[in-house]
């Protein structure tokens, strides 16, 4: 059987370039990178060589980038870090947006509890914040805004550099999470004015179980764990050298692929796939008029269960998402699409589609020789599909 | 084995459905096992008398775990589907519905009807299943005298679900099978332990699978109180058969027909639930003959054995899980609507539960008593 992956906005395969890079580090170069002697000094010199390939992917010097164990742990440190430097108090005041990772929202769901006030900045049908909407939000005492660079569902990109202006205009710490920008477009922390930026190694083909936090020099940042004075201080705990290293060669790989426009053909390839698909009727694009990453569509095809399209086109080697997964495996009404406007059932039969560097031309060919015809069935056993006149006012916002 | 299907397996995570998904897989099938989302088990929990945490219940971490262990297993694929909202639409709704106007329903039936036979049948299908299995003790044959498909009772009678599945129409039964109709309880806990499921030992479930630890009053209280709509309105009098007012009540769902325990009057004769009436929201109690009647009206009539009745028929009806079929005349009494007939008068026929009638081993049908 025949499989094509196109959720790589979920996890992305790790580059034989990657594990080849990671391999010596699971054998002969076992060293602890705080020890003083040969195999210590050996694991410390790949650990800093990673550093600098993270700084060079995000512009900025190799001492401002703290490895955690992914995205959530790099939003977390960003944001409870902050925290408990003493900069976000009780009464302080945080902007976010209602369309962030879970590992942004429900930190600042947290911080709420804690008695923090929570501004969620909506967005628009394009699935953008509007700036003036952001600068409205700003209190005396905000002290951070955290807003991502590129969704995870819809790949829209936000006015990232404008917020920064806005932050630092105002003089809060601004902090995004660019876990679904790295290694997809260009990324500049200097351009877009971020005091903390987040990225993950397997979104950019890297390995599961490493990320890192871009920290801008001065900001007063307390670790979440506390032992040794690793990293820093700012992230206790012996390193993840084989990730670390994966994620140090996935990232030198992504600026390279980046150099050389492979972001431009990722784009065309998308592109096509989503002309073909919204050529199908009743359908639609989610995000259509905001800029977004090259590799990301969402779709929704109007009439069927998006839930029950992901299953019949995983069963026939077929692999796309819905929504985010609940902890059963079920699937539930994307919190994003909805901030967007779209009503609970069109989110629901949303679907997107997400490229990596591994597919080629055929596995798009694949796809679109699999999606009408199955999409078709779905319809013509929906109870709620009656052709697409009749459907849509249903779906219609 | 005669060819290969595409079937769906209704996995619960128990040892019924596990046991259906590990047969259809040896006989050969291309097995798609699906687990149904159907209640959040910790919507309610740390309500007043709800548990804060619900283990090891429908629908929780741990029988979603155990299912898609069993799918691991067997080499099956293995999917879990949301249909939260069409369950509490069609089942829980109804279900506290229903309390509320003094009867006692059955949510398993509307489940099998809305859910399993209906909504998930249609997800099998949209995903290249042409049939449904599920680890229900039934039995479904096709009659060619009669061109229908015909719902029977199992093989190991002490597990008979046929009760619950009166409602199935025509197409579902064609699409359905029920591959332990043949089989006893013992029998089935062998097959899982042969094929090495994880399940086999595990406890049979009992309760109403989205009310925790079987405490349905409890569990009405805490969504009423979620919906903001408090059972203050549902309160009313004590009334003996006779009309005489004996005391006060908190609200007609806290009742059944034939209930003893609870009725907060005391008297020297025992007393019992006798009827309990909507419109006045009095509940009337009496002596123990005074619950016997020998007639029923069933609405809302699901046909299975035949199209229509036309004339009268001698039958087994079973007015509760649990009954013991008792022998009786039905006839039409209207469009969806037939009229029972006992040889001998039932003990506390209850309205929200369900008639059904048997011909021996066959289902002929059944509907929903009404109040009388």
């Amino acid at each position: 059987m025949r499989w094509v992956y196109l959720d790589n906005n979920a996890t992305t395969p790790v580059l034989p370039e990657v594990l080849e890079a990671m391999r010596p580090y699971f054998g002969e170069h076992f060293g602890n990178a705080s020890s003083i002697h040969h195999h210590g000094q050996e694991t410390r010199a790949a650990v800093e060589r990673a550093r600098e390939s993270v700084a060079a992917l995000l512009g900025c010097r190799a001492s401002e980038v703290v490895f955690t164990s992914g995205g959530t742990e790099a939003d977390n440190l960003a944001i409870f870090g902050l925290t408990s430097g003493g900069l976000v108090r009780p009464g302080d005041h945080i902007v976010t947006s209602t369309i962030e990772h879970h590992a942004v929202l429900n930190a600042c769901k947290h911080l709420a509890a804690q008695g923090c006030e929570v501004t969620y900045i909506p967005v628009d049908g394009r699935g953008l914040v509007d700036l003036a909407d952001v600068k409205r939000a700003i209190r005396p005492n905000t002290k951070l805004i955290t807003i991502m660079f590129a969704n995870n569902e819809t790949g829209v990109v936000e006015p990232v550099a404008e917020i920064g202006k806005i932050a630092a205009e105002a003089d809060i710490y601004f902090h995004t999470d660019a876990v679904q920008a790295a290694g997809k477009i260009a990324i500049d922390v200097k351009q877009i004015g971020c005091d903390l930026l987040t990225i993950s190694g397997h979104k950019l083909h890297g390995p599961q179980g490493a990320g890192a936090l871009y920290v801008r020099k001065g900001t007063p940042l307390e670790p979440m764990l506390y032992g040794g004075s690793h990293e820093r201080s700012r992230r206790a705990g012996t390193e993840n050298v084989p990730g670390i290293v994966g994620l140090g060669k996935a990232a030198e790989l992504a600026r390279a692929g980046l150099e050389r426009g492979e972001d431009l053909k990722m784009a065309a390839s998308r592109d096509h796939l989503e002309r073909e698909l919204l050529g199908i009727e009743a359908t639609g694009l989610n995000g259509e008029g905001a800029p977004r990453v090259p590799n990301t569509t969402n779709i929704y095809f109007d009439g069927i269960e998006g839930e029950a399209l992901v299953i019949a086109l995983d069963l026939k080697g077929l692999a796309v998402s819905t929504g985010a997964a609940c902890s059963s495996g079920a699937i539930e009404p994307s919190h994003v699409l909805t901030a967007m406007g779209l009503l609970p059932d069109r989110a629901k039969a949303s679907i997107r589609f997400s490229l990596g560097k591994q597919n080629v031309a055929e596995d798009v060919d694949f796809a679109l020789g699999l999606i009408p015809e199955t999409v078709g069935r779905l319809r013509e056993l929906s109870p709620v599909w009656a052709g697409a006149g009749v459907v849509s006012r249903k779906f219609a916002r | 084995m005669l060819h290969s299907e595409t079937i769906a397996v209704a996995m619960s995570g128990g040892v019924d459905s596990s046991a259906v998904a590990a047969m259809l897989r040896a006989e050969g099938h291309n097995v798609i096992g699906l687990t149904m989302q159907l209640w959040n088990q910790r919507r309610l929990a740390g309500r007043e008398g709800m548990p804060e945490s619900v283990q090891g219940r429908c629908c929780s971490i741990d029988d979603v775990y155990d299912a898609r262990r069993v799918a691991e297993t067997l080499g099956i694929p293995y999917y879990v589907v949301n249909h939260e909202e069409r369950f509490e639409r069609d089942v829980v709704r109804p279900f506290v519905e229903e309390y509320l106007a003094g009867r006692t329903p059955i949510p398993c039936s509307l489940c099998n009807n809305h859910l399993k036979f209906d909504q998930l049948l249609i997800v099998a299908r949209q995903v290249g299943a042409d049939k449904i299995a599920t680890g229900h003790y039934a039995q479904v044959v096709f009659d060619e005298p009669r061109a229908r498909w015909l719902l029977k009772r199992p093989a190991d009678k002490s597990k008979d679900q046929t009760y619950f599945l009166f409602g199935l129409t025509q197409e579902q039964l064609s699409r359905t099978l029920f591959p332990l109709g043949g089989m006893t309880k013992p029998e089935v806990r062998d097959l899982a332990r042969r094929h090495n499921l994880v399940i086999a030992e595990k406890p049979d479930s009992q309760e109403i699978c989205f009310v925790p630890g079987g405490d349905y009053k409890r569990f009405l209280e805490a969504y009423l109180e979620e919906q903001e709509n408090g059972p203050t309105e549902i309160a009313g009098e004590m009334v003996t058969s006779d009309g005489k007012v004996i005391g006060e009540h908190s609200g007609v769902h806290n009742f059944t027909v034939g209930q003893r325990k609870g009725l907060g009057v005391a008297t020297g004769a025992p007393l019992y639930v006798i009827q309990i009436k909507n419109e006045t929201r009095q509940v009337v109690v009496g002596k123990d003959e005074e619950l016997y009647s020998r007639t029923l009206c069933a609405r809302r009539v699901s046909l299975i054995s035949t199209t229509e009745l036309r004339e009268p028929m001698r039958v087994a009806v079973k007015i509760r899980h649990k009954h013991q079929p008792a022998p009786a005349m039905i006839e039409s009494a209207g469009p969806d609507e037939i009229r029972v007939t006992f040889d001998d008068p039932q003990r506390a026929i209850t309205p929200g539960q369900a008639a059904v009638f048997y011909d021996g081993d066959t289902v002929v049908g059944g509907g929903w008593i009404e109040n009388s």
